[in-house]
């Protein structure tokens, strides 16, 4: 069985740091650390465990990221090498039917390593008010250190045809109406629910998504379908992006250049140096750079508050505006429980929801087998400019060969 | 000799190719023999001989019932000298400027007369503030040292409520509201360029020293389809408007001494000359120097052609100089212009056809956006018309224009939320005035209008209420060699060239249909039979 390992190798880390550096994202791949290889089916850790044999497992911002070498070393004492990436997956679980057969049931993967995953007992706090993703035991248990699944040794991740480990609390069955396509795009969408549930909005709140990759596009989705939020306007750099973000729910989606000019015509702002008096009142920076970070601190009303979705790294930003006008920075991370109309809801029982219901997997545009791993990379890093959206593995061979299915 | 009245040539096959200007640039495009005519404005009139004699002349001897401007003046007085802005004349002209020698005699008979409390005031209305370079180009350096420095200097600011004056209301429900300054003083000496017959009249003070609150009831689109067209004050809503509202002004006491001055068509210097020549008549100096500046400038970069083009400044002379009360000076002033613009044309046309040039009233030293295209094409080009319009209704008009998807983000800000937002709504100009208020009154265009080089925010819906009529007229508009994008957004027709673009038209227009090409600038006004 063939997977993709991600090994502790620093030279060929800096060598695909400098790469991308050069060249452009997705780049480095060919000589960083990541090599398709033979690979054994992971040990089940305990008894509540299964295995999950995956279907397609997307590539997400974050994997790119660490395929860059850009990760933060943050991160650092949070992953086990070598380890199998992948933790956006729908997959298959076996299981013994009624008649006593064996069938095969498909699930997705809710990826945190909580402590109950880790035979930890009592449970951290976090956990045990079903926050799984503040977790605070991911480096300790039965198992080694992993952020999720795909970051640790122990319970392989979704690129490989062997296939992972997952606790029963990790699993969630797939509708049998839901695609498998919509289904590989349930992580993603828990963590734009999770963001977009973290702020409180009415309808006469203003919201600037930046960013409309699939986490973007995602949040607005979320945003429409579980907030009140008013008028929401997204970054979209790509017309793909653009009438995406439209159908999701946003009701303006200007580029990158107009974004600011429409928070500031919709509020009818005066502008004070770079900042907008009337900016604002949130803004989701899904992208995570020093200029994404820096246009939410300049769009955001005086008290406004900047919700960090895309993956955080090391960055310099002037924090001047955060504190002459009282802003404030708040990260979104994963998922866990939300407290929706009263109640406490599962974030992946409302992703499966959304996903199906919007059929999200429309934002799969193409699909690779492992063997072009490189291409599948490059494809990912270059998603919008190649009009596209989220690019997966396809591990058996149901969809099709790196071509394009809904671009 | 006389110059040469207008022109209409008959194309047939042995016509040679026709210039087209193409924003930064020009070119030449053969027209289809047979069914073709080309308008060729008149050859520039001869200037005044002694241009200060006749201003002098002028102001002696006013017309109308007012006096001589001297017995006006009086020591105690408060007088305003407003002026035309920026925008006027088209290009710029050669030093001395027209204001400079009409408002240094207008200040020398007041020093004369002892007045010590004068006021220079740029008339804006809702156009962007002039620089220091284009004070200094309009009214000269002595007189802007003289003045500037102490800040009796000023330019309109339609937004101060301070500086505005409610004079009242017009039997039309008209508010009239304008410059306290010029309204309070004891004189207010108007100094006009008469470039277009739209401008001058009772539209100088009533508009140029007018609050969005005074215009906005004569810029609108129903003004705009109910002037046929409003470059001929007979059939102009804006004009009748603006007389209404001018003879208010009167009557609520402001005196007003309007100078008006027309200048003849000699748009461009002698190296551009070719530019003013009709094609068969090219000398080959003409012809070298079509070719020579036509490659040059494909070897530029926008911004060096744009910032060449702007340097040029018109050899433009005055032709006549009219002074007193304010309509008897805008008969005169017309009479004037039409001399110099008028072309009788038999007939209309299926196509109108033009080259649109790289300045317009509105981007002086500046970029002309896509906004601007549509208004030079279809709000003063297809309008210089009296009695019908150049092409019948149900026509096409074919422009040929760069049209780049670029703002001047200093004087334009509205501009591109305007193109971005409103016209990517509707292109309709009743439609868009639901957008109106929010723009005219969004206090960040305001403060960029007042303490900047900004347009009025909503300066861009006038522009395209200046379509309206065109609009409403015609069956489509095509343009050539415009950036594909931009052009759509206006809800126009993009085309390569000027053969798929006669094709497109036949859609509209039939086979085998009537083709004129207006030769443009220097500026024509057709009188079409």
């Amino acid at each position: 069985m063939k997977g993709l390992l991600f090994e502790r190798n620093i030279p060929r880390i800096a060598a695909s740091r400098v790469m991308s550096k050069l060249t452009h994202s997705g780049k480095g791949v060919a000589i960083g650390p990541l090599r398709l290889t033979d690979i054994d089916e992971p040990v089940l850790p305990g008894p509540h465990w299964v295995r999950v044999k995956p279907i397609l497992a997307g590539i997400c911002g974050s994997d790119l990221s660490l395929l860059d070498g850009k990760g933060s070393r943050y991160y650092e004492s949070m992953v086990s090498f070598p380890f199998v990436p992948g933790h956006e997956v729908v997959g298959t679980v076996e299981e013994r039917g009624t008649d006593g057969n064996v069938v095969q049931k498909r699930v997705v993967v809710e990826p945190v390593l909580t402590c109950v995953t880790r035979g930890i007992d009592p449970p951290c706090p976090a956990c045990a008010a079903g926050d799984t993703g503040q977790c605070s035991g991911i480096t300790t248990g039965h198992l080694h250190p992993g952020l999720m699944t795909g970051y640790c040794a122990d319970t392989g991740g979704g690129w490989s045809t062997a296939g992972l480990v997952a606790h029963e609390t990790q699993i969630h069955t797939v509708p049998n109406t839901m695609d498998d396509t919509d289904a590989v795009m349930v992580e993603p969408v828990a963590c734009a629910i999770h963001a977009a549930l973290s702020v409180p909005t009415e309808p006469e709140t203003l919201v600037g998504v930046i960013g409309s990759g699939t986490l973007g596009l995602t949040v607005v989705a979320a945003l429409r379908e579980f907030t009140a939020t008013g008028r929401i306007v997204a970054a979209a750099k790509y017309p793909h992006q653009r009438q995406l973000a439209m159908q999701l729910g946003a009701d303006a989606a200007p580029g990158p250049d107009g974004f600011a000019r429409e928070i500031r015509r919709t509020r009818h702002s005066t502008v004070v140096g770079k900042s907008l008096p009337a900016g604002a009142d949130v803004i989701f920076d899904c992208v995570g750079s020093q200029a994404t970070l820096e246009q939410a601190l300049s769009v955001l009303r005086p008290g406004g508050r900047a919700v960090l979705v895309g993956m955080g790294y090391r960055t310099a930003v002037d924090l001047a505006p955060l504190w002459h006008r009282e802003l404030a920075i708040q990260g979104s991370y994963t998922y866990g429980t939300e407290t929706l109309h009263g109640k406490r809801v599962r974030t992946f029982d409302l992703a499966i929801d959304l996903a199906s219901r919007l059929e999200l997997g429309r934002l799969v545009s193409a699909a690779y087998p492992l063997e072009r791993y490189e291409d599948a990379v490059e494809h990912a890093a270059g998603a919008g400019s190649r009009g596209a959206v989220k690019i997966v593995f396809d591990l058996q061979r149901k969809i099709g060969h790196g071509s394009s299915q809904h671009a | 000799m006389s110059p040469r009245p207008g022109y209409v040539l008959e194309v047939d096959r042995s016509t040679p190719p026709v210039l087209f200007w193409n924003g930064e640039g020009y070119l030449l495009e053969k027209l289809p023999p047979e069914r073709s005519r080309v308008i060729y404005p008149p050859d520039p009139l001869h200037p005044l001989e002694d241009p200060i004699a006749k201003i002098r002349h002028a102001l002696d001897h006013p017309m109308g019932d007012s006096q001589p401007l001297e017995t006006l003046l009086h020591p105690d007085m408060r007088l305003t000298i407003a002026f035309d802005d920026v925008s006027l004349p088209l290009p710029a002209m050669q030093a001395p400027d027209a204001r400079q020698l009409v408002i240094e005699q207008v200040l020398e008979m007041a020093a004369e007369a002892g007045v010590e409390d004068v006021v220079l005031l740029a008339a804006l209305s809702l156009h962007r503030r002039m620089t220091e370079a284009e004070l200094r180009h309009a009214l000269g350096n002595r007189v802007y040292n003289a003045f500037e420095p102490h800040g009796l200097l000023l330019q309109h600011d339609a937004e101060d409520p301070d500086g505005l004056i409610l004079l009242g209301t017009t039997d039309h429900g008209e508010e009239v509201e304008i410059n306290r300054r010029a309204a309070t003083s004891d004189l207010l000496v108007y100094v006009n360029i008469n470039l277009v017959p739209m401008d001058g009249g009772h539209k100088s003070v009533a508009t140029g020293l007018a609050s969005y609150r005074s215009v906005r009831h004569h810029h609108n689109a129903h003004t705009m389809t109910h002037s046929r067209s409003f470059m001929d004050m007979d059939h102009s809503e804006l004009h009748s408007a603006n007389w209404r509202m001018g003879r208010f002004i009167r009557e609520s006491g402001v005196k007003v001494f309007q100078i008006e001055t027309t200048l003849n068509t000699n748009a461009f210097p002698s190296q551009f000359s070719f530019l003013q020549r009709r094609e068969w008549e090219w000398t080959p100096r003409d012809r070298a120097g079509f070719f020579a500046s036509s490659k040059a400038l494909a070897l530029m970069g926008d911004r060096t052609r744009r910032t060449l083009f702007h340097s040029i400044k018109a050899p433009m002379q005055l032709t006549s100089v009219q002074a007193g009360e304010v309509e008897a000076v805008h008969q005169s002033t017309l009479t004037n212009v039409f001399d110099q613009q008028l072309v009788h044309v038999d007939g209309q046309t299926d196509i109108l056809t033009m080259g649109l040039p790289y300045i317009s009233p509105y981007n002086v030293n500046s970029i002309m956006n896509p906004i601007l295209v549509a208004c030079l094409g279809l709000g003063y080009l297809f309008n210089m018309y009296r009695g019908k319009p150049l092409v019948r209704e149900g026509g096409v008009v074919i422009m040929r224009h760069p049209t780049p998807w670029a703002f001047n983000t200093t004087h334009h800000p509205s501009y591109i939320d305007f193109f971005e937002e409103v016209l990517a709504d509707t292109t309709d100009p009743v439609q868009i005035s639901k957008y109106e208020e929010a723009y005219a009154t969004d206090p960040w265009y305001i403060q960029l209008y007042r303490t900047g080089h900004a347009y009025h925010g909503v300066h861009p819906f006038y522009m395209w209420y200046w379509c309206a009529h065109a609009l409403e007229h015609l069956s489509s508009v095509i343009v050539i060699g415009g950036d594909r994008r931009a052009v759509k957004r206006l809800g126009f027709r993009p085309a390569s060239t000027l053969d798929d673009a006669l094709e497109m038209a036949e859609d509209s227009v039939g086979s085998q249909p009537t083709i004129t090409h207006i030769r443009v600038p220097p500026l024509m006004m057709a009188e079409v039979s």
